[in-house]
């Protein structure tokens, strides 16, 4: 028996039938919530501390600089990269191709799974298809993707289409079936045609899942950019990446990781503000 | 005006025959499964009938949309419109202008009750409200027949209350023809002046009944000898039926 069970007056007890169970004293437990300030500092804290212990460790050659180089070297390159350096022509090669990608493949993608809702018969047939694109790891096909659309724009567009029109396309017909069947027929009782449904309900109706792809898709068109780049481009933020890493110049490559997550987060704030935009529209 | 739902052969609803006369407020009440809902698809033109037809001011109007005005359980509004443009759905998809049915649409929401909040999302309104406002959207489809599928089943007690004597003005001053769905016998009785008392398996009517108690009417009748007596033989019928399903079917 732990201190948190009380046996009540075992005595009273004994007469009371099988079903009185001892009684358990618990307070509902509560954290108290810190200020944004305390936590802010921690976490400025917590970053300042691996740097400083990343730099010292490579200074005493506990990690070897020459693989993992070290935080003072890295800011140095990054101030070189951004003020000599082919910084601009890089990120505006990759954040376009990224950007085009992302438009194209939520665009379409959405469109595409919307257009589920018109035939029951169109959805069968297509479906196996969506499915089968699903499955097949894209990236894989990216060196095909490069000697089909070439080295230039088009083909890192294009592998960042793939990459998220099938999550858009799956994610828009969820949206699709999700449409209250009650509210379909009372837009039909009213004597709609299907054009009406679709766009006074269908279309309002999926916004929120379209919104729900906006972010994994960000990330995704960003991957596919940057894997078309990889195999094979003159610019951007990937080919640095490969270029540094096959120099040995891995300041370099965490300069422009750095710069990479620099980029998405803008996009993701970017994509915050859509989405409140967009949700405006849907959800009061 | 006649209604026509004859033989509705589902396996579910035996022949049913419905005769609404213009005009007028008819109940259909009965267990679940009994086949109401079937009956309003069927003249809502939402469910083909396999044998039967429905009409409609003496015209045809079996597997025809838009003829009739149906509203739910469920308000059905939707969440990304404001009250106001709820209401005029189904004006809009009717191909009133947006501008002219919300021009239609607001004197009516100052005068049922929904005055002030034109500009609200259903989200902010309550159970009893948003069922004012769907009932509204229904009328505003101009359509001289109405169904209502058991709109205040949702509703707590007193909400019910308030929905039924203004349902009771709102059948007086648009001068529909109702047909009304629901459970509870009192309310039936209150509502309407004629209702039809339905059995389930097979889904088939086993009484019609006249309602003769005057309008404009009101609360007070509820106590009044006459209603009371009218409500209990419903119940009892209600009743039989539940406790000996079989013994009615050679009668239908």
């Amino acid at each position: 028996m732990t201190d948190a069970i009380v046996a009540s007056g075992s005595k009273d007890n004994a007469g009371r039938g099988p079903t009185r169970q001892r009684k358990i004293v618990r307070k509902l437990p509560v954290e108290k919530s810190w200020s944004t300030a305390l936590i802010v500092t921690i976490q400025v804290a917590i970053f300042a501390g691996l740097v400083a212990l990343w730099e010292i460790a490579a200074d005493f050659k506990v990690v070897d600089p020459f693989f993992w180089s070290k935080p003072t070297a890295i800011w140095d390159t990054l101030v070189i990269f951004l003020s000599q350096g082919g910084a601009a022509t890089d990120i505006y090669y990759t954040f376009r191709s990224t950007i085009l990608g992302f438009i194209l493949g939520t665009a379409s993608g959405a469109l595409l799974g919307m257009s589920f809702w018109w035939s029951r018969n169109y959805a069968r047939i297509i479906q196996p298809y969506i499915i089968c694109l699903e499955s097949i790891p894209k990236l894989a096909l990216a060196p095909l993707i490069v000697l089909v659309f070439g080295m230039g724009l088009s083909s890192k567009v294009a592998i960042a289409t793939a990459l998220t029109i099938v999550v858009s396309t799956l994610t828009a017909y969820a949206g699709v079936r999700a449409v209250d069947k009650d509210q379909e027929r009372l837009f039909y009782s009213i004597g709609a045609s299907r054009w009406q449904v679709f766009t006074k309900l269908v279309i309002p109706s999926c916004i929120p899942w379209i919104i729900s792809i906006l972010r994994v898709n960000i990330g995704l068109a960003l991957t596919g950019s940057i894997v078309g780049e990889f195999v094979s481009s003159e610019h951007g933020l990937g080919r640095t990446i490969l270029y540094a890493g096959s120099t040995y110049e891995i300041s370099l490559v965490w300069v422009a990781v750095l710069v990479l997550s620099a980029l998405s987060m803008v996009m993701y704030v970017t994509v915050g503000w859509l989405e409140k935009f967009l949700q405006k529209g849907v959800d009061h | 005006m006649v209604f026509n739902t004859d033989g509705v052969p589902f396996t579910a609803l035996a022949p049913v025959d419905l005769d609404v006369p213009a005009g007028k407020f008819v109940s259909l009440i009965g267990p679940s499964g009994c086949g109401k809902s079937t009956i309003f698809n069927v003249i809502a033109g939402l469910q083909p009938p396999s044998t039967g037809r429905v009409v409609l001011d003496g015209e045809e109007a079996t597997g025809t949309i838009g003829q009739v005005g149906y509203m739910l359980q469920k308000d059905l509004l939707l969440p990304w419109r404001t009250v106001l443009d709820n209401v005029a759905l189904g004006m809009e998809i009717r191909g009133v202008p947006l501008k002219e049915a919300r021009d239609r649409a607001l004197p009516l929401l100052h005068r049922y009750g929904l005055g002030g909040f034109e500009n609200r999302y259903p989200k902010a309104l309550s159970g009893g409200m948003r069922q004012r406002a769907a009932l509204l959207r229904t009328l505003l489809i101009d359509t001289d027949v109405v169904l209502l599928d058991e709109p205040f089943g949702a509703l707590d007690a007193q909400t019910k209350a308030q929905m039924q004597e203004w349902l009771l003005q709102l059948f007086q001053d648009f001068g529909r023809t109702v047909i009304f769905v629901t459970h509870d016998v009192e309310e039936a009785v209150f509502l309407s002046d004629e209702i039809y008392v339905m059995a389930s398996r097979p889904g088939r009517i086993i009484d019609q009944m006249t309602i003769d108690l005057p309008r404009p009417r009101d609360r007070s009748v509820i106590s009044s000898p006459r209603f009371v007596a009218m409500k209990k033989y419903c119940l009892d019928l209600l009743h039989n039926v539940g406790e000996a399903p079989a013994s009615r079917t050679a009668a239908a």
